[in-house]
């Protein structure tokens, strides 16, 4: 019956922060959490983390790799509110102090498989000079009172943010139910050869017509 | 040779097994396997595997075959080693030495009989027995020999064979002995064996070959390791093995025989190199070995044809051996050294110590040193000695190693590129010093126009465009290089293609019938009607054509008259050409004009002729009659105006004349005159009669026409006919002139570019200009495209020489998409140049006058013209598909997305205005039976159909229809889709709705029941909580203001602030900074530490006890002390209370008596403090005596509902924090009989004595309270007294040292530190003045500015969200009669109980009920009507009852413990200004210094505002004299004075009497309520209730409350100490105004009376409600415990 008739479906989500482009920064780590709507539940996994800051390389001097692994499974019942990861880099600054370094979101992709995925980072601006310049003598940056304010699109309208380097994850994406329930979140990859069958399709037709 | 035997043990094992599974095995599938280890074998020799033969199947033996075979050969190597040792311990045989015995036995046994080859299976000699499962050599003998014979010479053989036989000889002599002992091994194991199957088959042939068997193997694993060995030795001396070396290991694997080969092959080169010295051999083992073997493998293959003939035999045999090679076996080991060999033999450890010079330059050279020599070398880059080292001995391991090395022995290398110093100067100079050259200079990127114009269409087809672009060639209609002939040759051919168009079309023709027909049309209509019966609509027809006719006449005459002038030209120019060919003598053209005649037949020519003038004539005539019909009658009537006016003119004349004889003309008739006078200048003049029309005329006319437009009658029709074919005249028989422009034609040459976009795609060839000025390229470019084509043009350049001009510009039309190859017309496309050229030859040029005329007139000029015949079309593909670009697209990119119409769809892709088509169809009568206009009809058609006619109404959200997700019914009626939705819209019931479920099924309607009955019963009041219905109507009501307000307060939530989002640190001003810095030099811990100011956490992120109440108990006041039970003090009974009395020390006398009695009995109270907030109950430590010192810490969780943290659910925190004081109270209870004396049973007793309350709201908006504030005391404590200061002033000042009560100093925070939820940023809309608001915002920020702490409130918001300015609340209002009646006498007594009926109203903070909105200010008639509301409502009330009491009387807008930001009330009396709380309804002289007041910000009256601009704030230091303006800052002053603000309270309150029934009843609920909730508190313990006591007490409950809670305590408890002498009564009556019963439970349970758990305790409890006016409710509850002494 259960299976017949589902009443939820699963997001099962596996991957990994693989790793970030910070060019002036080092010694960095993140964290990260997951931002989902009322319908969604974390069935199993852990739902924030954070990983072990990491070096730059002496090869690929742009390349910080944390490859944090994730994992999560999420039962919902509704699309809306797909969850979003939220990932916050942290370092220390030229003082020492630990300062955020980006925040970041992007959803969770919904077709299953293999995705990896490249998220700018930004940082909140100062309100001003002044406030810039004291904020890094003492290092204490502006930051998010919430990271999960960056997966939510209310009241951004107020902030400045500054772009600050990428993080780039990968995730596979495991999904149970989703198209028993409707939500048919595979690639109209069919449809869209069909589409071009059909016009070629056109031309012989009009061929008779012009010779 | 143990092991040897456990050995030989084992392989039978192994043998036997094998043979037992093989036996079912078929035999055919064998034969197969056989093949299989002679294959594996050669491979495995050469590290290679040939499997081809092989099966899939047979794939596994064969490898483990292979394996098997390995370990064997290891194991038979060790074997052999030992057997050697063993057999012949002196000889120092070696290794090869055992070979060779082997060999040679092979070889004697293959001589003796070859036809059993295959019998090594089953020998079991320790030597042999690992050979047992070799495969049989012979069967991959036979092909060697053939591919041998290539590479080995007859003589190298035989040379060989004599070699092995000599060593043969030799071998023999000295190892026959040895020999001995393994065959008869052999012998023994033989015979075991012959039990299984197969060995009987084949034991005589094992039997007869038992000894040779094993040879051929033998060899071949010997050859094997002696091959090694050679070749290791080969690789010694010459490092890389030889070409022929490889060419064998490659081939090896394809030739059943290879490595005898190779053995040979290197045998044979290895004596070469070594000086072909045979009798060398001995020297080096290894190489006799070679021969040795060489030389049996040479007998051998003699042996071998006679063995391919046996091949059944041996395969079946091999049979055998392949079970065999199925071995279990252990792991091999091979051993620390062994290993170190044999990786030797792969790995090379470059050493690094230093190569000697000499084996780093060639032989016999010395190093030579360029630099000596003089000679310039660069330096090295540096690099260190050892890598160097190891470098070049790795190097010269390679076999050509020495070539990396230079002369000098050294690696070549290069000379260091790094450069010292950079190349680039650097610049050092400020921008604006640098060179003008060197700045760099901006430049922005051009964007390519067409670049990102791809076709869409999916990437797959991206490409599969194309365009065929064919230029077929060019005719030069001028060219500079034209002579007079040629222009004139062009012009007639010119004219010519012009006749043969026109004569194509044949327009006259066409006209003509047309006109025939018209005319015949006319003709019959008239004679079928005749005259008469013309109808209107006839007439209007005839007329209709009788125009037509005309005005087709008209067109044939031009036409026929172009005609003829064509003809005429086209015979002049012809003319004129052969003038001029006359003239110079030479012929240019081909031209030749033939005019063809026809004669016509004279007769019917005339008549035709004639009738057509005469038809003509007719028509003219008859119009020139209808004109002139109508000019007459137009005369006519221009006659008839003419005369009439004539004769009115005349009339008037007359009148002048009469007027001009009498004198006594006034200004109005000479106005007239005048006028008429004017009229006569104006009038019509006389009009001519038309001129009769000239018939004759007409004729004439007609006949010159026709003589000049049309051919004459009997005159031939010439029809002209140009070709080309003259002859012209060769280059020799010209003149110098025209030869050198011949000359000059033929060094031109012609291309043309093809542009596409405006980029160069290809060009064609380069053609020569032919003398007649045709260019013939016809070539067809197939462009591939990408981008949309947006130009395609093409440029023609004329070649001279190596100069390249361009003479000219093509644009050609991107073709439709319908427009494919094959299909589509060539176009002529016409050019022209302006390039100016000019000649001095005959060649007319360009851009240049010349003259056909000797005399030089009639001079003309030309420029280069021409036509470029080409043809762009879309290319079609292999199977027919165009390959051409949709067609809607097309469309798209031209015209973006705004022509979303049918058309667009249909391909009429540029006929977009289908209006004015289809006008221009009517206008121009197009024939809808004409087949060419059929598909304009059928557009027109379509267009004009409704269907798809362009929507001439815009759609806003076009498609919006389709794109709805569902109907709107269908989302109304989805159970889902509600509930998703009500979620959305943040109803209360489904705000956190988690997990809606997925399928409309499974959506109960449960979940709307709730939501839905809130909706229904909106109206219905449900008594069953509020125990009153009209208390119940306004909590109704205060739910449904709330929820707007919620309402409200949820939309501006989604308004955000930069510091919602962003925690940003504070910019330290320039003050901070500094004390900052002067910090750095304080001392580390200061005497005075100050606090610090906590970080403050935004409450979202928290959770469960994250959040911590710390309270600190400082201390107490005035606790009220024990009371001795025994003490019976006289006390004066006060049964008649004054006003004046109750501020007078009126009770010194008890002080004194309680004092005597606190030195006497040294009764004192041991009170603690207990905190219960949220039901979490902490307790500080006992202290002693009524003013006790605590200093305690008590820390209680905070949880807030449901686990929320957001600021607005904290601000709804309705919980309360309740300090209670208690007594500790020890009571000795005597112990059963025997132990009294020895054991003392204590018991502990707490009794209250009194509470302080403290809302969450409060804490959290002030977040700390700090200050000694009152305890609440019941005005009764039984068994209580209080100790009183004795201070005694009289008068008002008494009040502050009458202050009753305990006081009780706190400190109480959040922690962590909670930022307040922000009032609501939204603006509210208001009907006040512009000018007011404005102004009082200003008022509000100077205050702000210049006074921060202070609050200043000019505006506030009513209850319906609307600004209104304060004072308007203030208005004289009666207060209920009956309280003014209550003390007619005492206007003081009144006051009070007013301000206590004020107090009695309910409080409930706005900013619990309108959670973090904003303060609402309900008017009082408002507020009585709720019955509940905050301090601002009780003071205005309180304010206003005072004004109309006629006092003086202002609004405190300030600040006070714990209430924070309220309003008090001031009032003036008796030259004293009192402070009133309006929430308690006590007052405070101004210089109480117990005032909770503490802060004044500004005082309101009915019509203006004051803000207090003083220094300071307190009430005991500041003045109330409004009316000094250095002191108070007035709003309205005279800049802005007061406009007339009208009030928004109400005239007049209107009371309701309380109905004293409803009271009477409420009172029995709540008692009965109370009880039930007292016994339900104490489960495990019976409640016994004192009804004598209960009695009692509800006896004496009404007197409290007309004494208005004043103390009665002594002349009660005497009351009650009379009754219940025997019982230890503890007691207290608590008042409250009545809002809920939730509260007064409350109230009850803080206490804690039910806590007593003496077994023989006893309850009193009574209610008492006294109902004031506007139910307004007083409730009182007596709660007793008694314990019986006795």
């Amino acid at each position: 019956m259960a299976i017949n008739n589902p009443s939820v479906f699963l997001l099962m989500i596996n991957g990994q922060i693989e790793g970030a482009n910070f060019p002036e920064y080092d010694d960095l780590y993140c964290k990260y959490c997951f931002v989902y709507g009322h319908d969604w539940a974390p069935t199993s996994g852990l739902e924030e983390g954070i990983s072990q800051i990491t070096s730059k390389g002496r090869d690929s001097p742009q390349r910080m790799i944390w490859n944090f692994p994730l994992e999560i499974t999420f039962k919902s019942t509704n699309p809306l509110g797909w969850p979003q990861i939220v990932v916050s880099v942290y370092g220390p600054d030229t003082f020492g102090n630990d300062v955020v370094r980006g925040y970041g979101a992007t959803h969770i992709p919904f077709t299953p498989g293999q995705h990896t995925r490249t998220i700018p980072m930004f940082v909140p601006e100062s309100t001003s000079r002044l406030q810039k310049f004291t904020s890094w003598l003492l290092g204490r940056r502006p930051e998010f009172t919430d990271p999960k304010v960056v997966a939510q699109g209310e009241g951004r309208e107020v902030t400045r943010v500054r772009s600050q380097g990428f993080v780039s994850l990968s995730f596979h994406i495991v999904t149970k139910d989703m198209k028993r329930l409707g939500y048919d979140t595979t690639p109209s990859e069919t449809s869209h050869t069909l589409s071009h069958t059909a016009a070629a399709g056109i031309g012989p037709g009009d061929q008779p017509y012009s010779t | 040779m143990a092991s040897s035997s456990d050995l030989r043990e084992k392989l039978r094992k192994k043998r036997r097994a094998l043979q037992q599974t093989l036996q079912v095995k078929d035999d055919v599938d064998t034969d197969t396997q056989a093949l299989v280890p002679t294959d594996k074998k050669q491979s495995k020799e050469r590290g290679q595997t040939t499997m081809e033969e092989l099966t899939a199947g047979e794939e596994e033996p064969g490898d483990t075959l292979r394996r098997n075979l390995k370990a064997q050969r290891q194991k038979r190597k060790k074997m052999l080693e030992k057997a050697s040792t063993d057999d012949t311990p002196d000889d120092s045989v070696v290794e090869p030495h055992d070979e060779t015995v082997v060999e040679v036995t092979a070889v004697q046994q293959i001589s003796h009989d070859d036809d059993k080859p295959e019998k090594p299976d089953i020998v079991s000699s320790p030597t042999h027995s690992q050979r047992g499962d070799l495969p049989p050599r012979p069967q991959a003998k036979p092909a060697p020999s053939s591919s041998h014979s290539e590479s080995s010479t007859m003589r190298q053989r035989m040379r060989d064979k004599l070699r092995a036989a000599r060593s043969k000889a030799e071998s023999l002599l000295q190892q026959e002995a040895s020999l001995e002992a393994p065959a008869s091994r052999l012998q023994s194991l033989r015979d075991r064996d012959t039990l299984t199957r197969f060995d009987r088959e084949t034991e005589p042939d094992l039997r007869a070959g038992r000894d040779d068997h094993t040879s051929p193997l033998n060899t071949k694993v010997k050859f094997r390791e002696t091959v090694r060995r050679v070749r290791i030795e080969s690789i010694s001396e010459t490092g890389l093995p030889t070409a022929e070396e490889a060419y064998n290991f490659f081939t090896f694997n394809f030739d059943p025989e290879p490595h005898e080969e190779a053995g040979k092959g290197r045998k044979k080169r290895r004596p070469r190199t070594e000086g072909e010295n045979d009798d060398e051999e001995e020297e080096e083992e290894a190489v006799t070995e070679v021969d040795r073997e060489q030389k049996g493998e040479n007998e051998e293959r003699d042996e071998d044809a006679p063995l391919v003939k046996d091949e059944e035999e041996d395969l079946f045999i091999i049979d055998q051996s392949a079970h065999d090679f199925l071995v279990v076996k252990r792991a091999e080991y091979m051993g620390y050294q062994r290993r170190l060999q044999s990786e030797n033999d792969f790995l090379f450890t470059p050493s690094f110590l230093t190569v000697p010079a000499s084996s780093k330059v060639p032989e016999n050279m010395q190093p030579r040193y360029l630099e000596e020599e003089g000679l310039y070398v660069g330096e090295r880059p540096p690099i260190s000695l050892t890598n160097q080292n190891i470098l070049e001995n790795r190097v010269l391991k390679q076999q050509q190693g020495r070539k990396w090395f230079g002369d000098d022995g050294r690696i070549i290398a290069l000379p260091d590129p790094i450069k010292e110093s950079s190349t680039r100067p650097p610049l050092f100079h400020m921008e604006e010093d640098l060179d003008p050259a060197l700045q760099t200079v901006y430049r922005k990127a051009l964007k390519s126009k067409h670049a990102s114009q791809y076709i869409a269409g999916g990437g797959g087809t991206n490409g599969d465009y194309q365009l065929d672009v064919d230029v077929s060639g060019l005719i030069f209609s001028h060219h500079p290089l034209f002579s007079r002939e040629h222009v004139l040759g062009a012009r007639l051919a010119q004219l010519y293609d012009q006749h043969l168009s026109r004569q194509h079309k044949n327009i006259t023709e066409h006209l003509t019938t047309k006109l025939n027909g018209l005319r015949n049309a006319v003709r019959n209509m008239l004679e079928i009607h005749g005259r008469q019966g013309l109808t209107p609509v006839m007439q209007q027809r005839i007329s209709e054509y009788k125009q037509e006719v005309k005005n087709t006449r008209r067109l044939r005459d031009t036409e026929q008259e172009k005609d003829r002038t064509l003809l005429k030209s086209i015979i002049k120019v012809w003319k004129e050409i052969k003038a001029l060919r006359d003239f110079q003598r030479f012929t240019n053209t081909p031209y030749k004009l033939y005019l063809r005649r026809e004669e016509g037949v004279r007769a019917s020519d005339e008549r035709d002729h004639e009738a057509e003038i005469q038809a003509e004539v007719d028509e003219l005539q008859g119009e020139m009659e209808e004109d002139y019909q109508k000019k007459v009658t137009e005369y006519k009537r221009q006659q008839e105006e003419w005369k009439a006016w004539r004769r009115k003119r005349k009339a008037k004349e007359k009148k002048k004349k009469k007027k001009a004889q009498s004198q006594d003309d006034d200004d109005d008739e000479d106005n007239d005159d005048d006028q008429s006078e004017g009229d006569t200048e104006l009038g019509p003049s006389k009009p001519d009669p038309p001129e009769e029309p000239d018939m004759e005329g007409v004729e004439e006319q007609v006949r010159e026409k026709a003589s000049r437009i049309r051919r004459k009658p009997g005159e031939p029709i010439l029809m002209p006919e140009l070709t080309a074919s003259g002859p012209i005249t060769p280059n020799e028989q010209c003149p110098r002139g025209e030869f050198a422009r011949r000359e000059d034609v033929a060094k031109r040459y012609l291309f043309t570019k093809v542009l596409y976009n405006n980029k160069e795609v290809s060009r064609t060839d380069n053609r020569s200009l032919n003398s007649d000025f045709r260019v013939h390229f016809g070539q067809i470019f197939n462009l591939k495209i990408v981008n949309w084509p947006e130009s395609i043009k093409l440029q023609v350049f004329e070649v001279l020489g190596s100069s390249t001009s361009l003479l000219a510009e093509v644009f050609v039309p991107v073709p439709e998409s319908s427009v494919l190859t094959g299909s589509a017309p060539s176009e002529e496309l016409e050019f022209s140049s302006n390039l100016r050229v000019m000649f001095d030859h005959e060649a007319v040029g360009s851009d240049v006058p010349f003259s056909f005329e000797a005399d030089g007139s009639n001079r003309q000029t030309l420029l280069t013209s021409g036509k470029l015949s080409c043809c762009v079309s879309w290319a079609i593909g292999e199977d027919d598909v165009p390959l051409a670009p949709p067609t809607t697209q097309s469309k798209a990119m031209h015209s973006g997305l705004k022509q979303l119409d049918a058309i667009a769809c249909i391909g009429a892709s540029s006929l977009n205005d289908m209006k004015k088509l289809g006008e221009w169809a009517t206008e121009s009568r197009l024939d809808p039976n004409d087949p060419n206009n059929a598909t304009i009809m059928q557009l027109l058609k379509v267009a004009s159909s409704g269907e798809v006619t362009a929507p001439d109404y815009f759609r806003l959200e076009q498609l919006q229809e389709e794109f709805n997700f569902l109907s709107e019914e269908e989302i109304e009626r989805s159970r889902r889709f509600r509930l998703l939705r009500l979620r959305n819209q943040e109803v209360a019931e489904f705000r956190n709705y988690k997990c809606v479920p997925a399928l409309e099924r499974e959506v109960t309607d449960k979940v709307f029941q709730e939501y839905e009955r809130r909706l229904r019963e909106g109206e219905i009041v449900d008594t069953k909580d509020h125990l009153d219905a009209h208390r119940a109507l306004v909590a109704k009501y205060l739910q449904k203001i709330r929820e707007s307000v919620i309402n409200r307060f949820l939309i501006a939530k989604h308004h955000f602030l930069l510091s919602d989002l962003v925690q940003e640190e504070e910019v330290p001003s320039i003050g901070i900074l500094g004390l900052n810095l002067f910090k750095l030099a304080e001392p580390k811990r200061p005497l005075k530490p100050q606090r610090k100011e906590r970080k403050k956490v935004t409450a979202q992120n928290l959770s469960d006890g994250d959040i911590r109440l710390l309270l600190n108990i400082i201390r107490a006041y005035d606790i009220p002390i024990r009371k001795p039970q025994a003490s019976k003090p006289a006390v004066a009974s006060k049964s008649v209370r004054s006003f004046t009395e109750t501020f007078t020390a009126g009770q010194s006398s008890q002080s004194a008596i309680q004092g005597s009695d606190w030195l006497l009995n040294q009764v004192q109270v041991r009170p603690f403090v207990e905190v219960s907030f949220q039901r979490t109950v902490l307790q500080t430590t006992t202290a002693d005596g009524p003013n006790p010192c605590w200093n305690e810490d008590l820390q209680l969780p905070f949880s807030a509902p449901n686990g929320d943290y957001s600021t607005a659910s904290l601000q709804s925190v309705k919980d309360e924090v309740f300090i209670n004081i208690f007594d500790e109270v020890h009571y000795e209870l005597g112990g059963d009989g025997e132990d009294r004396g020895r054991e003392v049973h204590t018991r502990l007793e707490k009794h209250w004595l009194g509470s302080v309350k403290i809302p969450f709201s409060t804490i959290y908006f002030q977040s700390r309270i700090d200050g000694t504030f009152k305890v609440d005391t019941p005005p009764v404590l039984l068994g209580y007294s209080k100790e009183r200061s004795l201070a005694s002033d009289g008068g008002y000042d008494a009040v502050r040292s009458l202050s009753e009560g305990a006081f009780i100093t706190l400190f109480i925070t959040i922690e962590p530190q909670l930022v307040p939820g922000e009032t609501v940023r939204e603006k509210f809309d208001s009907q006040e003045g512009e000018r007011l608001l404005l102004a009082s915002e200003v008022f509000e920020r100077d205050a702000a500015v210049s006074y921060p702490n202070r609050p200043c409130l000019t505006t506030v918001i009513d209850i319906n969200g609307k600004t209104v300015f304060i004072s308007r609340y203030l208005r004289p209002l009666n207060p209920p009669q009956e309280l003014l009646d209550a003390f007619p006498n005492s206007p003081q007594e009144a006051t009070e109980l007013i301000a206590r009926y004020v107090s009695l109203i309910p409080s409930m903070p706005d900013s619990v009920s309108f959670a973090g909105v904003c303060d609402l200010w309900s008017t009082c008639d408002q507020f009585l009507t709720l019955l509940a509301g905050d301090e601002e409502e009780h003071a205005v009330l309180l304010c206003n009852y005072f004004l109309s009491m006629g006092k003086k009387a202002w609004l405190i807008i300030g600040s006070a413990i714990p209430e924070g930001p309220t309003a008090y009330v001031l009032t003036y009396e008796q030259s004293r200004y009192l402070i009133w709380n309006p929430s308690s309804g006590q007052y405070y002289g101004q210089y109480d210094s117990f005032c909770p007041l503490q802060t004044v910000g500004c005082l309101v009256s009915a019509d203006n505002v004051w803000f207090n601009v003083q220094v300071y704030t307190s009430p005991l230091r500041m003045s109330f004299d409004v009316t000094k303006a250095k002191l108070w800052k007035p709003f309205f002053s005279r800049a802005f004075p007061n406009p007339g603000l009208s009030s928004v309270q109400p005239e007049e309150l209107v009371y309701q009497r309380t109905d004293k029934a409803v009271a009477a009843e409420l009172q029995d609920r709540v008692e009965k309520i109370l009880k039930e909730k007292i016994m339900e508190w104490r489960p495990r313990h019976p409640t016994r209730w004192n009804r004598y006591c209960t009695s009692t007490l509800r006896h004496f409950l009404p007197k409290l409350e007309l004494s208005g809670g004043r103390d009665v305590a002594d002349e009660h408890r005497l009351e009650l100490q009379s009754l219940l002498g025997d019982y230890r009564i503890s007691g207290f009556p608590l008042h409250l105004p009545f809002s809920e019963v939730r509260p007064i439970i409350e109230a009850v349970y803080s206490t804690g009376v039910h806590n007593v758990e003496a077994s023989n305790v006893e309850f009193a409890l009574a209610v008492h409600v006294h109902a004031y006016p506007n139910n307004v409710l007083s409730v009182w509850v007596y709660l007793a415990s008694l314990i019986r002494t006795r």
